[in-house]
């Protein structure tokens, strides 16, 4: 029987890009509110993860600060740190801790951190971008804040699929690159679809008269998608890594601009 | 008046494609495009070739510009780089080290 002192661990797999991590916590009610924030990525608690983060839960008001994200790596360590919260990562034994108040917004930075770093190195990375499946393919619009990200997810006609309207997830396998949903959204805050197809284009998007779709160069293509990558590390093979794949991404998928006008019709222009 | 030696940062990364010369810092993942001239200068900075020669074999040839006018531009650019950490500059020849910037295509 245990003691009285004893406290039970709780733990909760999220499951994103097909990569299982798995949080630890002994707060019940910490718990139900990741099942509702991951609701449709959270996996099973019996499947193996290899990523796995103790959760500290400190006091609100214990740390806040405007703090903007740092990562940095040490002897095989990550450290990754913001305002609101702190912790550490020790890749070679899939163990890690984050210590924060009781809230999704940090798990939610920590969870793309990780990603980032874990995808980086197999040739993948985040965008800042939508996405979306139609007739089994995937569509990536990238752009900075107030491109059209979110717009154009509203658009969607029924028989699309959507991703993100903020951030998407491209993992490459073999020869080719695969879209999966995420969990992070933008201002349609609803959650992607925890589903995933290859990427046949990755489309740049900017706002104008009409709905047409531009060739543009390949040195254009990288430099966007370039400056479009969500990557926080102060880590020199991890950037030259990333950097490469952006030219590998480039060599291989089809980059268009697509200009639009807030308009329906211009899915017609898609898949 | 001392010569100034320019070498491309290895902690950097690199690729040229189109004629375009993108480059991300290694320290902060910050993106760069460098210009025609700027570009000129990166792919000719190895340390051992002093500036004003590569002013007046490389910049002057290219464009219709003043060598000593080209000089004092390039040395500000440079100066530029390298505050980015795109560039090293010493009054010294640098020595090479090995560089983690990839080819160009």
């Amino acid at each position: 029987m245990p003691s009285t002192t004893e406290v039970e661990r709780l733990n909760l797999v999220i499951e994103i890009g097909g990569m299982p991590v798995r949080l630890h916590t002994s707060d019940a009610a910490f718990i139900a509110m990741l099942q509702e924030r991951y609701s449709g990525y959270v996996g099973s608690s019996s499947r193996d993860s290899a990523v796995e983060f103790d959760v500290e839960l400190i006091p609100p008001g214990t740390r806040p600060s405007d703090a903007d994200v740092r990562v940095t790596t040490r002897q095989g360590r990550w450290k990754i740190e913001r305002g609101d919260f702190q912790a550490e990562w020790e890749p070679a034994r899939g163990r890690g801790w984050i210590r924060q108040v009781a809230n999704p917004y940090s798990i939610d930075a920590l969870l793309r951190i990780v990603h980032t770093l874990v995808l980086a190195k197999d040739g993948g990375f985040l965008l800042h971008s939508a996405s979306a499946i139609r007739n089994g393919k995937a569509f990536l619009f990238a752009g900075v804040s107030e491109a059209g990200k979110t717009t154009i997810s509203r658009l969607a006609p029924p028989d699309v699929t959507l991703l993100t309207d903020e951030i998407s997830y491209v993992r490459k396998q073999g020869e080719a690159y695969v879209a999966f949903g995420t969990p992070f959204t933008g201002e349609l805050a609803k959650l992607g679809e925890n589903v995933s197809a290859p990427i046949d284009t990755l489309y740049l998007l900017s706002k104008g008269p009409e709905n047409r779709i531009d060739s543009v160069s390949q040195a254009e293509a990288t430099r966007s998608l370039l400056a479009n990558l969500l990557f926080f590390a102060e880590d020199e093979e991890l950037v030259q890594a990333i950097f490469h794949s952006a030219f590998e991404f480039v060599s291989r998928v089809p980059v268009a601009r697509l200009t639009f006008v807030p308009d329906i019709r211009v899915w017609e222009l898609i898949g | 008046m001392s010569r100034l030696y320019v070498a491309r940062n290895p902690r950097v990364a690199a690729r040229s494609l189109d004629g375009e010369m993108m480059i991300m810092s290694g320290r902060d993942s910050t993106l760069f495009t460098l210009n025609k001239t700027a570009t000129i200068l990166w792919q000719a900075a190895d340390g051992a070739t002093p500036l004003d020669e590569i002013v007046s074999e490389k910049i002057c040839r290219e464009f219709e510009v003043q060598p000593g006018e080209a000089l004092h531009d390039a040395e500000t650019l440079a100066r530029e780089l390298a505050d980015h950490g795109i560039l090293q500059i010493s009054e010294q020849p640098i020595s090479p080290t090995t560089s983690m910037a990839g080819g160009s295509r």
